[in-house]
């Protein structure tokens, strides 16, 4: 179940070079969303909407966050909405990270893989460690709102200019040596997923990946969006929009 | 809905003349949740082979100033899974059901053919633009005496169903094609299929497509399409369903002015789920308007300089 509609943008914020944070009024939209959904968002002047992330779902106020950063002109032109204007949208689509009551999670990020999991660390508040990894400290986001939502925050950056210096796995192997959790959730790029869902394997904890790939109609009716997938041995091509964007670790291949 | 809009092409009475084209829409439970199919005239399905198929590798699709390429390279479940899975289900749509069918031989259309011969779609739209081929790797649908013989292969094995031949536009002359497909047996043509297009990631020195090369799509090229239904239409008896680029309600009617007795909406549903829908209102308006009691008595109407 999604809609399509044109919903108006309440709240946008540059929050980091090239990185905007936008609020949209969208309450029959909000009321269907998950964490790990995504939106198809029209971008105007551009033929083929924009896949990007749901950040986080506020239902009481009937509102969805998309935090995403400008790769092409495409989201360039995204990007030029501001607050009042209205934003064409098809969503909530997907399929979102499975959530476990009362259980212990571990939420991974990478780069602009990090909006994803707010949402879902939100599921979880304090027993959620949320890892996440830039390349430098001006373009990390959202750690205070995995801190405002209780989560446990470990940041790190591949040039040391902010909290650990070196990728996202060494923290998560620590954390797995010491306390390991039920479920490791990662949106990133594809060679850090890979460590993510080896380090899950060896240390016998599930892990879902978020995953992405260019799209078209969003909805799994084209099925250009292929990844590979391997499920009782057997490789399939599956569909990032529709079989996904998030699939149990286990089952993706990396190679 | 009114009467307005109903159309009949050859023989098979749609309720409007607006069809989803084959791989753009599924098997319609994807739009489902937006709007009752029973809204739109027909729906042909995602292309059917006989054996199921995984396709291209990705990426499959790239954008383009006003369209798209794409290179699924017809991943689908086999004939199997669409009668027995699929097609009960449209079955229960009010929407007629037009089977996509394609091969790798002749033989293998031939087989496919007499499976849906005994199934309960409406129509069977032969596509001969596929890729892989067995004959010399080129599509079926760029040589006259190959697109000929496949068609006639298929028009033998199933005897019972109307048959449209979805047409390539990659040839020299498609007339020429459609003449042979005519006089194989087809009862309508289908044109037309995407346009074989290239793009190349600059700063890799790759193709954007893992294939390289993919069909293009979507308002780009709707003057090409409109250009060949309307020489098609001058040239053959055949009812032709013309597709390519159509987006609006405005692009409907140029193309059946051109000769297309009903047409098909494909990669603009990818940029509005409701295209199709919006298409039908826009057409039952035009009608009104126009004090069209019909739509079918546009169809040809255009009148060259």
């Amino acid at each position: 179940m999604y809609k399509q509609g044109r919903y108006q943008i309440i709240e946008k914020r540059a929050i980091a070079k090239g990185v905007f944070d936008i609020t949209i009024l969208c309450p029959e939209i909000a009321a269907l969303a998950e964490p790990g959904q995504f939106m198809q968002v029209a971008a105007e002047g551009f033929f083929l909407r924009r896949p990007i992330s749901i950040c986080d779902i506020d239902r009481e106020r009937g509102t969805l966050r998309m935090v995403f950063e400008v790769r092409g002109k495409g989201t360039d032109k995204i990007a030029e909405l501001n607050k009042g204007q209205l934003i064409d949208i098809m969503a909530p689509l997907g399929n979102g990270f499975t959530v476990y009551e009362g259980k212990k999670a571990v939420c991974v990020g990478g780069g602009i893989g990090t909006p994803p999991m707010l949402g879902i660390a939100k599921k979880y508040g304090a027993d959620a460690e949320v890892i996440s990894g830039f390349r430098t400290a001006g373009i990390a986001i959202l750690q205070e709102d995995f801190a405002a939502a209780g989560c446990k925050t470990t940041l790190c950056t591949d040039d040391g200019t902010a909290g650990v210096h070196g990728f996202v796995t060494e923290p998560l192997k620590a954390r797995l040596e010491t306390d390991k959790p039920d479920i490791i959730y990662a949106c990133g790029p594809a060679p850090m997923l890979k460590g993510i869902v080896e380090l899950a394997k060896q240390y016998g904890v599930k892990s879902e990946v978020s995953l992405e790939q260019r799209m078209a109609c969003g909805v799994g009716a084209c099925l250009v969006c292929v990844c590979k997938t391997v499920k009782d041995g057997e490789s399939y091509l599956s569909h990032v929009c529709k079989d996904g964007p998030v699939f149990d670790g286990e089952e993706v291949d990396f190679t | 809905m009114s009467e307005r809009l109903k159309v009949n092409i050859c023989g098979v009475e749609f309720k409007n003349p607006v069809i989803p084209a084959s791989g753009t829409y599924g098997y319609g439970r994807e739009y489902e949740s937006l709007y009752p199919l029973s809204r739109l005239g027909g729906i042909s399905v995602k292309g059917t082979t006989l054996n199921p198929r995984q396709g291209n590798q990705g990426p499959r699709v790239a954008e383009t100033p006003a369209g798209m390429l794409n290179s699924v390279g017809l991943q689908n479940g086999g004939a199997k899974k669409f009668l027995e899975y699929e097609l009960p289900n449209l079955l229960t749509k009010d929407i007629r059901v037009i089977a996509n069918i394609a091969g790798s031989s002749v033989e293998e259309c031939a087989e496919l053919a007499a499976m849906i011969n005994d199934s309960a779609v409406d129509m069977v739209e032969l596509n001969i633009s596929c890729p892989n081929v067995k004959h010399g790797g080129a599509a079926f649908g760029t040589d006259c005496t190959v697109a000929g013989a496949v068609t006639a292969a298929v028009r033998k094995a199933m005897p019972d169903k109307p048959l449209m031949v979805k047409l390539s536009p990659n040839v020299t002359s498609i007339i020429d094609i459609a003449k042979s497909v005519e006089a194989a047996g087809a009862d309508a043509l289908s044109l037309i299929n995407t346009l074989l297009g290239m793009r190349i990631d600059i700063k890799t020195r790759r193709p954007v497509l893992k294939n390289n090369v993919g069909g293009l799509s979507g308002p780009a090229v709707f003057p090409v399409a409109v250009r060949m239904v309307w020489q098609v239409a001058n040239a053959v008896k055949l009812p032709i369903v013309g597709m390519g680029g159509i987006a609006t309600w405005e692009d409907a009617v140029e193309m059946m002015m051109a000769g297309a007795s009903a047409i098909q909406v494909g990669a603009a549903i990818f940029a509005d789920p409701y295209a199709p829908v919006k298409i039908v209102d826009g057409l039952e308006k035009y009608c009104a308007d126009n004090n069209i009691a019909n739509i079918s008595e546009i169809v040809g109407t255009v009148q060259p300089w």
